[in-house]
């Protein structure tokens, strides 16, 4: 299975990855990500069909915490580093 | 009586101050002074904190002179990876992105190093977000290697590593998520060491690869890092991939001789003509003087981490492709916090809605290989290639699993390389993607397995530079590899490796 990759695909992708890609940046990355795809398409020689994925090496399994409230980051705390404050609340442009 | 403070490993410096042979601040100002002659020309740190360090260092010496027990690295200097949050300074990545990022809240890790009563000299370079093996892809600067200043010092814990081989620190803290601790200490002669997978907190760590990060030391001997180690490690409720189980006492357990001789496992799939002849022959070395002090070496496999050779010379391997559809698909999530309103960089220009906000934001502080692995993993993770990529990487991921468990069946460690040659030259791959990441091929497994995996100095090449291996143990067998470490250390005699000595 050999997929390759194209310059519409790569701008699609740009867009779900909220990256803007210029035309140069697009005719850049195309073949670099191509490359890698195709480095990739190695682990289609394995089968697999019996095998569980693996998601995290150590694998813990219903990781609980107690129920019970504790102090968090104070609000003015968690803003400082907001580019554009309003009171307690971040600022951004138009979202509708 | 004339103390040369910068020649002393950690432990020694830790005992000195704690003698009071040595004040916190005399440490403090030897590393500052160091820092200020000689970071110029490696360029190991992105921040140095003199005003905080000194007031830190006197706070400590006062308490240590009125007798008040302060802990195990009482007044001792420690820089840490750029990667690391502290409210205090600034955790940048290396990224324009957070270039002006003043964190809130402290990671679990350096909490627990300045409980121990150690001071934070400065924060390390690195490549941005921890992507990458050289430390290039910095946005600040190119960190050098101590021992050739046309190198570079490896990555992504380069400036971690420049700086503990050029003393500008006794040690230091990095990260590793296919190798990022392990290749810069074979790049610059140190050892680091990153412990199983979920051992040492990552509250804190700014995430790149969640299923793979590890915090670990990175210092001048094996000693250095059973210290730091058993200040680090332990179970923290603040992440909730943290190991609940006992940490051993890993500095005691280090004198404990082995009554059996141990076993050492050469995976046969690395031993093979992808591996440079001068690591080859230094790895061989070793193998000579582990056998004459009583181990006995047993031959492993490791099917699913092979690197095969085309008849054209290309390299391929199963484990780096499967490496780097996990640590991408994971990176292009957790990188998607990066989105212009709650911290870091947010564009200037005119914007008409928000996710024109997110993009331009995103477009204008994060650095090529981070849109790269951004792009990679969002490919691998969307409709109709999902099950071909990002879940047949999480299959093969456990068939790497299952090598390694049926291998310690036969061995108690295993002795690998770190990198197939010593450090190449600033900028020698930065135009091919996939070369740079070949190089992580050694590596790279261990963090797939979740396995504790600690590097040593093992040589210089005739060139003078030098040559890393790693033991490589099984899940928590943390003080079982650190002992190995030390009778390496006796059996080869290679320790405490300094430019220009």
């Amino acid at each position: 299975m050999t997929q390759t990759i194209d310059a519409d695909t790569v701008r699609r992708i740009g867009q779900l990855s909220r990256l803007e890609l210029s035309d140069a940046d697009i005719a850049t990355l195309q073949p670099q990500m191509a490359e890698v795809l195709d480095f990739f398409d190695k682990l289609q020689q394995l089968d697999t069909d019996a095998v569980e994925p693996m998601a995290h090496a150590v694998e813990l399994t219903n990781v609980l915490a107690a129920d019970t409230p504790r102090e968090s980051l104070p609000t003015d705390a968690a803003l400082t580093n907001a580019p554009q404050r309003e009171g307690d609340y971040y600022k951004v442009s138009k979202v509708l | 009586m004339d103390i040369d403070i910068r020649s002393m490993t950690l432990c020694e410096l830790a005992a000195a101050i704690a003698r009071r042979d040595v004040t916190s601040l005399q440490a403090t100002e030897a590393y500052l002074d160091a820092i200020a002659a000689e970071d110029p020309q490696i360029q190991a740190y992105n921040e140095v904190y003199p005003e905080l360090a000194r007031q830190r260092a006197s706070e400590i010496d006062a308490r240590l002179d009125a007798g008040e027990p302060v802990g195990p690295l009482a007044g001792v200097p420690v820089a840490i990876k750029d990667n690391l949050t502290t409210d205090f300074g600034h955790t940048t990545c290396s990224s324009n992105y957070l270039k002006t990022f003043a964190a809130p809240y402290t990671a679990t890790a350096v909490g627990k190093l300045l409980d121990a009563g150690a001071v934070i000299l400065g924060k390390t370079n690195m490549d941005e977000f921890a992507m990458g093996s050289s430390t290039e892809n910095s946005a600040t600067h190119l960190t050098k290697n101590p021992w050739d200043t046309s190198k570079v010092p490896g990555g992504s814990s380069g400036g971690s590593a420049a700086a503990m081989a050029a003393r500008l620190c006794p040690a230091a803290i990095g990260s590793d998520t296919g190798g990022s601790i392990r290749q810069p200490a074979a790049f610059c002669g140190v050892v680091g060491f990153k412990p199983t997978y979920g051992r040492i907190s990552r509250y804190g760590l700014v995430a790149f690869g969640s299923s793979l990060d590890q915090i670990g030391p990175m210092t001048a001997d094996v000693a250095d890092a059973a210290l730091l180690t058993s200040i680090l490690a332990g179970h923290d409720d603040r992440d909730s991939t943290s190991i609940p189980a006992p940490v051993d006492n890993y500095v005691a357990e280090l004198a404990i001789p082995f009554e059996a001789p141990l076993r050492i496992g050469l995976p046969k799939e690395y031993y093979t003509d992808a591996l440079g002849g001068e690591v080859r022959a230094k790895l061989d070395d070793a193998i000579v003087a582990l056998k004459a002090a009583g181990c006995e070496f047993v031959d492993v496999s490791l099917p699913h981490s092979r690197i095969d050779i085309a008849d054209d010379g290309t390299l391929s391997s199963f484990a780096v492709a499967c490496y780097y559809i996990v640590c991408m698909a994971e990176a292009s999530s957790n990188l998607g916090r990066y989105d212009g309103v709650h911290y870091g960089h947010r564009t200037e220009s005119d914007v008409d809605d928000i996710v024109e906000l997110f993009s331009r934001s995103r477009s204008e502080a994060l650095g090529d290989e981070v849109k790269r692995r951004i792009l990679l993993g969002t490919y691998t993770l969307s409709s109709g290639y999902y099950d071909a990529y990002y879940n047949k990487a999480l299959k093969v991921r456990r068939l790497i699993h299952d090598d390694f468990t049926a291998a310690f069946e036969q061995c108690d460690v295993m002795l690998c390389p770190t990198t197939p040659a010593p450090a190449f030259g600033i900028g020698e791959k930065t135009s091919d993607p996939l070369e740079m990441y070949l190089g992580d091929i050694y590596t790279i497994s261990a963090n797939l397995a979740g396995l504790p995996g600690l590097a040593l100095p093992c040589g210089l090449t005739d060139a003078g530079l030098p040559v890393g291996c790693q033991l490589v143990g099984p899940v928590l067998s943390e003080s079982l590899l650190l002992r190995a470490g030390m009778l390496f250390e006796s059996a080869t005699g290679i320790t405490r490796l300094r430019p220009g000595q």
